[in-house]
């Protein structure tokens, strides 16, 4: 088969589940959803060769939303679920889904090991800086003068800084995408996808209703006006030194994946089984 | 993003139709997710406006279909690979919808991207040497604008809403 036959092969329509999403109107996580169906579509996979796992939170019910598998997963957990998944069966796609919170917070120990281990997987984070699902308190990316009814004046707290950590820990691949240019997204997503080891893709994505001022974010992203380099050195100078709306790929490393050792030897059913039995 | 004007020359009869069609299927798409939206919260106002909307371009989509005849319009446009950046002309921006949204909004959107739509094909007809092509891009000139002008005509059925249109009396509230 052809490339372009290849490509014409599969719809995003046909990794779309028929369950209606019940986010917020103008919430960035459907261009987000968007974005993942045209990925796969390019990607030509066979939807019951993907998995979507997720972990708690407004972006984490994006699995039942597609038609691939899915583990809407423990708050935090995505990534630990993700990695024994991939090491289980190498052979699918695994891609996890979070935000802000869930990701940074309660699952931050995780992404810094995820990282590390440089298993082949795609983390892709939503982040709108802020708690949505929960009602608006602040999260690890939320900017130390927030001012809300929760957090009066602000935290006072430096964000964190996702993509630089990414860098430092190992990450293999680390991308910043706007939910509101899906199609770029979508080829963001593609390449992430594509790339051996961990990748990690953070795409901005606005909270409408707890956040209405990041509807003025579709002004202010712009191109990475350098291609992505392989120096995680340079890549972490850059990016400490952006403006934050920098969108691109801006990172491709070379570290080997890491490979599973156990995946290789075949466990019978019944093996299996018999470890279970008290 | 680039959604307008054409940044190519198109090269037949077939790559004006095809771009033509997708232009109308995917208004027809976000407006079917729009519609989706709407019932979800329960706007059921917004739930007409975008679905008679994504009927309009429905019927506009057939119409480019049928005069394409056998010729596969889906294949052929993602094999010209045109908008696989930004947006094309009349896809409605998501992130422009509010729960509280009303028709006026709607039909801003609407005016939007049929004004996009006339923009790319006034492009076409201008930089089109083949005379065949430029009288297939006029017509849909000439469809465009009156879209346009039927939007504008709708919009005085539903005027402007007053400044506060979004204020909540039960909004989504912070929570400890």
């Amino acid at each position: 088969m052809s490339s372009v036959e290849t490509r014409l092969a599969n719809k995003p329509a046909d990794y779309a589940s028929d369950v209606k999403p019940i986010w917020c109107p103008g919430c960035g996580d459907y261009h987000v959803l968007m974005s993942f169906t045209r990925a796969f579509a390019q990607l030509s996979l066979p939807p019951e060769q993907i998995v979507v796992v997720s972990g708690i939170g407004c972006s984490s019910r994006i699995p039942a939303y597609t038609n691939c598998y899915g583990f809407h997963g423990v708050h935090g957990r995505s990534l630990a679920l993700a990695s024994g998944l991939k090491v289980a069966r190498p052979d699918l796609t695994v891609v996890v889904a979070s935000g802000d919170g869930d990701g940074y917070s309660i699952g931050g120990n995780h992404f810094l090991h995820a990282c590390r281990r440089n298993i082949d997987m795609t983390y892709v984070v939503m982040d709108n800086r802020v708690y949505g699902m929960t009602k608006g308190q602040p999260s690890p990316t939320t900017e130390p003068d927030f001012d809300t009814a929760l957090s009066p004046g602000g935290t006072g707290l430096s964000p964190f800084h996702p993509l630089v950590i990414a860098l430092a820990s190992g990450a293999n691949f680390v991308a910043r995408a706007f939910s509101g240019e899906p199609k770029e997204t979508a080829g963001i997503l593609v390449e992430a996808i594509r790339h051996p080891g961990f990748s990690f893709v953070e795409i901005l994505s606005p909270c409408v209703t707890f956040r209405p001022d990041e509807r003025e974010w579709k002004n202010l992203v712009h191109a990475a006006p350098v291609p992505a380099t392989d120096d995680p050195a340079k890549a972490a100078r850059r990016i400490m030194t952006d403006d934050g709306f920098n969108i691109g790929i801006l990172y491709r490393g070379a570290r080997r994946p890491y490979e599973s050792r156990t995946a290789e030897r075949k466990v019978e059913l019944d093996e299996l089984e018999k470890d279970f039995e008290l | 993003m680039s959604k307008t004007p054409s940044e190519r020359p198109i090269a037949s009869v077939v790559d004006l139709l095809a771009l033509a069609y997708q232009i109308e299927t995917d208004a027809v798409q976000r407006y079917t997710e729009l519609t989706a939206q709407m019932e979800t919260h329960n706007n059921q106002d917004l739930v007409k406006v975008f679905r008679d909307l994504a009927r309009a371009e429905g019927i506009h989509a057939e119409e480019i279909r049928k005069m394409a005849g056998d010729m596969d319009l889906v294949a052929h446009a993602q094999r010209l690979g045109r908008w696989e950046k930004g947006g094309s002309p009349e896809e409605a921006d998501l992130g422009a919808a509010h729960y509280l949204m009303t028709p006026w909004h709607a039909l801003q959107l609407a005016l939007t991207g049929e004004q996009q739509a006339l923009a790319f094909f006034t492009s076409v007809v201008e930089r089109a040497k083949d005379a065949k092509i430029k009288e297939m891009a006029a017509e849909f000139v000439e469809e465009e604008a009156e879209h346009v002008n039927l939007v504008h005509r709708l919009l005085r059925k539903y005027p402007k809403p007053p400044d506060a249109w979004s204020e909540d009396d039960d909004p989504p509230a912070p929570q400890d």
